[in-house]
């Protein structure tokens, strides 16, 4: 089986701003696959380059073996993409706006799976109201069931929650994670690095064009210091040797050390027990991977 | 492939997006042009005959009819593309696995539509009050079809060329009017002075209308073969070039 997605030295330029820089990149069919980056680092210019949206410099984008460009009708029949702008047609209902897209798909017949979208989509009550009537997150939720009317099993969504509120945000994941368990591939981007800490089995993360880590987010998470242990030491104790430098005191008194992983915790552990030194309190966090993202993109 | 789902649905949004703006996008060019009829065959008719034995009103309403065709296909397709560009809803479009044929055809049997729309609500007012003569009613079609789907075209051009509607502005006020105007609408060509009556006939919308005004009339400035050879030359460079830009997706793929 090919690869859900497929990109080789792919490299765009807009003018000067190299947008991606010869990226390489494979997503395994069936991953929820998150891709991170700050503003600008070139997240949307290569989801457009997937979609034909963007014609790329150099380099090749295959969607499950066919390439964009040169096989591009196939290509896109397998994608569904939801643009990061929130875009629509002034002339048409919502549901005119999915009969029109599942036309443009070659789908004459798709009633029912739109009557369900917009039932997952919570949009039923909506159906026959003007696009233009929609609020923002009314929008948004529009633009995921137009990538959706295809079913296509390759699924991209370019910040699909940004303006939708947080109950609609939590059922709009329960309904990406069901078409996940369905064999739908899915990549997103997100600058909530929270959700994708808790939806994505493996993650991307892009800086100017270039792609500076790339790991399962288990391993992201253990590899970069992502757990925060904060702890208060008996008077007169100090850490041991070798922790003392990572670790910087807060305002409680606490001292706050980010650690890689278990092995690391045991390590300190161990040592403030050699030393004799009270441990007053302690407090683990959970790994959280906005910080490891502040750190790849500092050391990046 | 071109009367995939994908296109008759294409086409189908194409024809709505019109006409759900009729009163706008017909009614309204169908008024005007009745109201140009109205004064200029009024105010010309004891002054102007250019055939011997055809009223100059008979002679006008033909021109006025081709040249509403003329602008409505060009008004169709060039803005419906910048409308979808500027607001970016051309996205849907182009995320579509549908060729570049079938777009281009889609756009380009809108604009015939909605310009044979207005030229035959024009047509049908006329002749209220003019006696029209139809004399060769297959000519009349095919240049009217013809002649909107060049303009269709150019709309196409013209829409993914601009950038912003004063482009769009520039493009309809600087190429499209100019060669309407200077085409023989409300005059023959004959009655010009030579250099400007030589500058004619470089102009193609000159044999789109005289062509049209053969089926009418019986009569015209050159042969309709001529007009019909000139009239299917331009739009099959035109629909290549378009194509060609629809293939490298010029300025509608970044
Ligand atoms: N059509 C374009 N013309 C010119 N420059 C562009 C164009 N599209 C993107 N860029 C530039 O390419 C770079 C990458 O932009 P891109 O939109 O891919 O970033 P992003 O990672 O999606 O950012 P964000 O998180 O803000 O959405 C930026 O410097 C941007 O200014
Ligand atoms: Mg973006």
């Amino acid at each position: 089986m090919p690869a859900a997605i497929e990109v080789q030295s792919l490299a765009k330029s807009f003018g000067r701003v190299r947008a991606l820089d010869a990226i390489d990149l494979t997503v395994d069919a069936g991953e929820f696959f998150g891709l991170l980056g700050p503003n600008g680092a070139g997240k949307t210019t290569l989801i457009s380059a997937l979609a034909g949206l963007v014609r790329p410099d150099s380099g090749t984008a295959r969607i499950l073996g066919h390439d964009v460009v040169s096989d591009y009708r196939q290509a896109r029949r397998l994608l569904g993409v939801v643009p990061q702008e929130l875009v629509f047609d002034p002339f048409f209902t919502v549901r005119e706006t999915l009969r029109i897209q599942s036309g443009y798909f070659g789908l004459r017949r798709n009633e029912d799976w739109i009557d369900a979208l917009l039932h997952h989509l919570d949009l039923t009550a909506k159906a026959d109201a003007n696009m233009r009537s929609l609020s923002g997150g009314m929008k948004r939720r529009v633009l995921v069931a137009q990538a959706l009317v295809h079913r296509p099993p390759v699924v991209v969504l370019d910040e699909p929650t940004a303006g939708v509120d947080v109950e609609l945000r939590r059922e709009l994941w329960e309904f990406i994670q069901s078409l996940n368990r369905d064999g739908h591939t899915i990549v997103l981007t997100t600058h909530y690095l929270e959700e994708a800490q808790n939806l994505c089995t493996r993650i991307a993360m892009l800086k100017a064009g270039r792609i500076v880590a790339l790991d399962s987010t288990a391993n992201l998470l253990g590899r970069l210091e992502a757990h925060r242990l904060r702890l208060k030491l008996g008077a007169g104790a100090c850490l041991p040797a070798g922790f003392a430098g990572k670790a910087s005191r807060e305002p409680d008194g606490f001292l706050s050390i980010d650690l890689k992983g278990v092995d690391e915790l045991a390590a300190l552990l161990t040592g403030l027990r050699e030393a004799g030194a009270a441990i007053e309190d302690i407090e683990l966090g959970r790994p959280d991977l906005e910080r490891v993202f502040v750190k790849v993109m500092r050391s990046a | 492939m071109i009367c995939s789902t994908g296109f008759r649905t294409l086409l189908r949004k194409e024809l709505l997006r019109f006409w759900k703006v009729g009163f706008q996008t017909v009614a309204a060019p169908v008024v005007t042009s009745a109201l140009y009829l109205l004064i200029f065959s009024h105010v010309l008719e004891e002054h102007i005959q250019v055939y011997a034995a055809v009223s100059y009103s008979a002679f006008l309403v033909p021109g006025l009819a081709i040249m509403s065709v003329l602008q409505n296909a060009f008004a169709n397709s060039s803005s419906s593309l910048i409308q979808s560009k500027v607001t970016g809803n051309i996205v849907f479009v182009l995320l579509a696995p549908i060729g570049h044929a079938e777009l281009y055809a889609a756009y380009v049997l809108a604009a015939v539509v909605r310009g044979l729309m207005v030229g035959l609500a024009l047509l049908a007012i006329a002749s209220v009050w003019i006696d029209l003569a139809w004399a060769a009613p297959h000519w009349i079609l095919v240049f009217a079809v013809l002649g909107a789907a060049i303009l269709g075209t150019l709309g196409i051009i013209a829409g993914i060329w601009a950038e912003k509607f004063d482009e769009l502005a520039a493009f309809q006020n600087f190429l499209i009017l100019p060669l309407t105007f200077l085409s023989g609408v409300f005059y023959s060509i004959h009655s010009l002075p030579p250099f400007w009556r030589d500058l004619s006939h470089y102009n193609p919308v000159f044999y789109m209308i005289d062509g049209f005004r053969y089926g009418f009339l019986g009569v015209s400035d050159v042969s309709p073969a001529l007009s019909l050879a000139v009239v299917s030359g331009c739009l099959l460079v035109l629909a290549a070039a378009t194509l060609q830009l629809l293939r490298t997706g010029y300025k509608l793929r970044a």
